[in-house]
């Protein structure tokens, strides 16, 4: 089937989607955007967090078919050439990134996060981001990027 | 292909330094092995058995291979080499053929042209399988007429550790205890992944996530059938390991396949493929009686631990000699008797897990410890302090700690840490209760507790293994000024090894822009990233390269300008070589020719166990304390971790943000052990081989982690620095379950604990008694006495 979507900004018309192919595919497989991960796919995990339509779902519980006509922002489209969103620039900073698979997913958390609640505490950070999780860090050091990135 | 790394222009050693990768993975430019593609590229699946021990009769492709996109199926009979790898033994095979031993394994592969077509080609190869009774319990594969799972049988190492005279010691107090632990997942968020390219060559290159590029080639060749120069391993990007990625999984199927069909073949498992593409951390049995005096010295300890090593060798027979050279915990005991048996079941083989059989032992002892400090009406922190090991201590196996040893130092200091506040029972916001937003208490029935753990871990490969690292430096001009590039076959896997890297090159150069050479087998190899070594291995390697690239500079210095007087001091600052402290020639101006050195680090060489478990065995330790603080509630069995304040020993402090993210990401692996992961078994079948049935701690479950640092120097050491990736892991288990048993009163004798146990509906883990020794050949594994080996000595 085709699915005509806007990804990042961009207009795109996607042929050759399986029925069974999840959001996820579609941005992985057939648009090659391979910053939304796939650790998962029980919508467990968080780490194929997007924006579809201004909302954060994870990609891997939505039909590609589901996007149609939608607006689709992934991790690639929160930089805009080389500038780095605060969110970004912050989790760089406070040491929040290890090895990374489940940074792209965090990052629109917080970024989500942000959008809703400037200066969160950190039981409204933990509970923003209780849908994500990460391996690596033991979340202390997510949770002070998310501080530092309020104060942007 | 390469992995992004950004070029770093600050950081010396012990400066907070930003990540090397760290803006390609948040802006989501960093290539994971899972994000690998190439024009034309095939998609791998496996077909792996359903059940765990079966023979097998007949296995039907024609379905498979009829389905439109399908262009290759292989069978064990394809294997173009031979069909047997494995980390310490070749004992697993590639695609089983004619049994399989445990449920996940492969039996065939396919490459096609979507993966939506691949897995579902997989469905349509038909098994024929007999099943056969298997052994699923690891004291049951000891038995006389349990089912002999190999050839040589079913124990795969017993290590016996005498010291002292524990058959006549005597004692005041005695304390026994039983303990268990369960199956842990390393649950690495990337999932296992990579990509073979087949080249011209008639050879292959493999880019794929790993912890070691040398071993995992050391294996494939030969099942390839190739020499090793015609296997070239590139690293991509890792989305953590933990020890899952020191065996192999996809990466001799991909070449296989690529081979076969003269085309890129990519495999990336889903998580549930996951679970059962890796080894796991071994559960565990482990009895122990210790005795000491009324003045609370101990005197003796005997100990009978069982791993379950699973369906096939991995890393056990290691891990076993871990688990009982260091089942004493960091104290001081004479007289000691220490039985440690793995043993071949057909659960899912079981491997190398962060803390490497250093946790399982570190829950029984540390509970041990409590339990006696009971028995001794003496504070538990007392015990701990009169029995701590300190430099020049001897341990069971005779070795000496001849390195740093501030035991006593970290006990005090992880006490020290301020209690969190208290807080009212009643009236807090829900999500300051047990439960949280369960709204299952508003502070009726809440009990708070605290618990200590103490342990340590081997630093690098022991038992005479010299697993050295390899490192080249080259240093050339560029217009942004002197530029150097090393090149290591090191792994990065998440904890940061190459932003220290490059603070150790910008230390020993003086320089500020330095970036990193693909990681690949075109250099020698750098052994495994695990086992705390890395850091101290190729640290070591890039230091030595470093300073031969300095003597290369201050030759050219001096053939170039005849002004430096015979012992003058030469010495390199701000990207200049100075003489005596004054500015004599620009680096610039010495590298019309880039200078590029190699090293090789050995740490210092260890022996072998003895016939009574004795000898030189581990090359350094790295220490631990940590204490738990919870709330229990006792109606419902829920669990609130409130804080953990933890006190590690780190020789040196190398980059304050790597470090305590990596005790905080440490101590929520133990934690997890402690409270929630199990990799349940059923007749040697996974049963929650996924994210929903596997839990892991989420931010919800974390405590604020207060960590303090001793840095103590570790003689010998490249800046006197300990690897401490893994003693944070090993004594957060033990610190949390303490911290539940204080609340509870209950024994909790098993890790995880679950609400029943906590509420009492379920006892504690029960015990017939330990079982008998088995008769082996000596302390080796026991497969090595039938001729069997890999060859990971040869590479090293």
């Amino acid at each position: 089937m085709r699915v005509s979507l806007t990804v990042n900004g961009v207009d795109r018309v996607v042929d050759g989607v399986e029925e069974h192919e999840s959001l996820l595919h579609l941005l992985r497989e057939h648009l090659d955007l391979f910053g939304t991960k796939n650790a998962c796919e029980q919508g467990e995990c968080g780490s194929c967090s997007v924006y579809l339509d201004g909302v954060l779902v994870c990609s891997c519980l939505v039909a590609a078919g589901q996007a149609e006509g939608g607006t689709v922002t992934t991790v690639e489209g929160l930089s805009d050439d080389g500038i780095l969103d605060p969110v970004q620039q912050a989790f760089i900073e406070a040491g929040a990134v290890q090895c990374g698979f489940c940074t792209p997913g965090f990052v629109l958390a917080a970024h989500d996060l942000l959008r809703h609640v400037p200066d969160p505490d950190d039981a409204q950070i933990r509970e923003a981001l209780s849908g994500n999780l990460c391996r690596c860090t033991g979340y202390q050091k997510i949770i002070d990027a998310v501080h530092r990135a309020a104060g942007r | 292909m390469d992995t992004i790394t950004t070029v770093g222009t600050r950081g010396r050693v012990g400066e907070a330094t930003p990540r090397i990768d760290g803006e390609p993975k948040v802006t989501g430019a960093f290539a994971y092995a899972s994000d690998l593609h190439r024009e034309g590229m095939l998609f791998g699946a496996t077909l792996r058995s359903q059940v765990a021990y079966a023979r097998i009769h007949s296995v039907d492709t024609s379905g498979a291979a009829a389905t439109p996109g399908v262009v290759a199926v292989m069978l064990g009979s394809d294997v173009p080499g031979k069909n047997r790898f494995g980390l310490n033994f070749f004992d697993q095979p590639v695609l089983a053929e004619d049994v399989v031993r445990y449920s996940g394994e492969p039996i065939a592969i396919l490459a096609a042209s979507t993966p939506g077509i691949a897995r579902q080609a997989i469905g349509r190869i038909a098994v024929e399988l007999e099943e056969l009774p298997g052994v699923y319990d690891m004291e049951k594969a000891l038995a006389p007429d349990a089912p002999r799972l190999h050839e040589f049988g079913n124990v795969l190492r017993h290590v016996h550790i005498v010291h002292g005279e524990p058959d006549t010691a005597e004692a005041d107090v005695w304390v026994d205890g039983y303990y268990e632990t369960a199956m842990q997942d390393q649950a690495a968020l990337g999932p296992e992944a990579g990509l073979a390219v087949p080249a011209e060559d008639g050879g292959v290159d493999l880019y794929v996530a790993t912890q070691w590029l040398h071993v995992d080639r050391e294996q494939i060749a030969p099942c390839l059938g190739l020499p090793e120069d015609k296997v070239r391993l590139h690293l991509a990007g890792v989305g953590g390991a933990f020890g899952s990625r020191e065996d192999i999984h996809m990466q001799i199927h991909a070449c296989m396949l690529a081979l076969r069909t003269g085309r890129p073949v990519k495999f990336s498992y889903g998580r549930e493929e996951s679970f059962h593409g890796h080894v796991h951390r071994h559960p565990s049995r482990i009895w122990m009686r210790h005795g000491a005096n009324r003045d609370g010295r101990l005197v003796t300890l005997d100990v009978r631990l069982m791993f379950d090593g699973g369906a096939y060798a991995s890393s056990s027979p290691a891990v076993v000699g871990n688990a009982a050279s260091m089942a004493a915990g960091p104290y001081e005991i004479p007289n000691v008797r220490i039985e440690g048996t793995v043993v071949y079941t057909n659960n899912p083989p079981c491997g190398a897990m962060r803390g490497f059989g250093a946790p399982q032992v570190c829950f029984a002892h540390e509970a041990q410890m409590d339990k006696l400090a009971r028995a001794l009406s003496l504070d538990p922190v007392e015990l701990r302090l009169r029995n701590a090991v300190s430099t020049g201590s001897v341990l069971p196996t005779g070795q000496v700690v001849t390195g740093a040893a501030p035991v006593r130092e970290l006990i005090e200091r992880c006490v020290a840490i301020p209690l969190p506040e208290p807080e009212p029972d009643r009236g807090r916001d829900l999500m300051h209760y047990p439960g949280g937003a369960g709204n299952v208490t508003h502070g009726e029935g809440i009990r708070r507790g605290v618990g200590l753990a103490v342990g340590y871990k081997n630093v690098a490969f022991s038992e005479g293994f010299d697993d050295s690292a390899t490192a080249r430096v080259t240093l050339a001009r560029t217009p942004d000024g002197p530029e150097a590039e090393i090149h290591t076959a090191a792994v990065e896997m998440g904890q940061g090894l190459y932003t220290f890297l490059t603070q150790v090159v910008r230390t020993e150069l003086e320089i500020d822009r330095v970036e990193l050479h693909a990681i690949d087998t075109l250099i020698g190899g750098a052994g495994s990233t695990s086992a705390s070594r890395q850091s101290t291995m190729a640290g070591g390697a890039v230091q030595m390269a470093c300073a031969a690239v300095r003597e290369a500079l201050y030759g050219r210095a001096r053939a170039r300008t005849a002004s430096v007087p015979p012992g003058a001091e030469l010495a390199l600052g701000d990207g200049w070589v100075t003489c005596d402290g004054a500015p004599l020639v620009e680096l610039g101006d010495l590298l019309d020719e880039p200078v590029s050195c190699e090293a090789v680090y050995h740490h210092r060489p260890t022996g072998n166990l003895d016939e009574n478990g004795q000898g030189d065995i581990h090359v350094s330790f790295a220490f631990a304390a940590e204490r738990a603080v919870v709330e229990v509630d006792e109606d419902l069995g829920l669990v609130r971790v409130l804080q953990v304040a933890a006190a590690i020993d780190v020789g040196r402090v190398l980059n304050p943000l790597g470090l305590t993210g990596q005790i905080e990401g440490a101590t929520a692996q133990g934690l997890g052990l402690g409270l929630m992961e199990e990799v349940q078994l059923r007749d040697g079948v996974i049963s929650n081989p996924s994210f929903t049935d596997y839990l892991i701690p989420t931010i919800l479950d974390m405590p604020p982690v207060v960590s303090v640092a001793v840095e103590d120097p570790e003689p010998g050491a490249p800046y006197g620095l300990k690897g401490i990736g893994e003693s944070p892991t090993i004594v957060a288990t033990a610190a949390v379950v303490a911290a539940l048993r204080d609340a509870t009163g209950r024994e909790l004798n098993r890790a995880p604990v679950t609400p029943d146990e906590l509420v009492g509906l379920r006892g504690p883990a029960t015990t017939s008694g330990p079982p008998p020794i088995p008769e082996v050949p000596g302390q080796k594994s026991v497969p090595f006495y039938f001729g069997m080996s890999s060859g990971q000595q040869k590479i090293m």
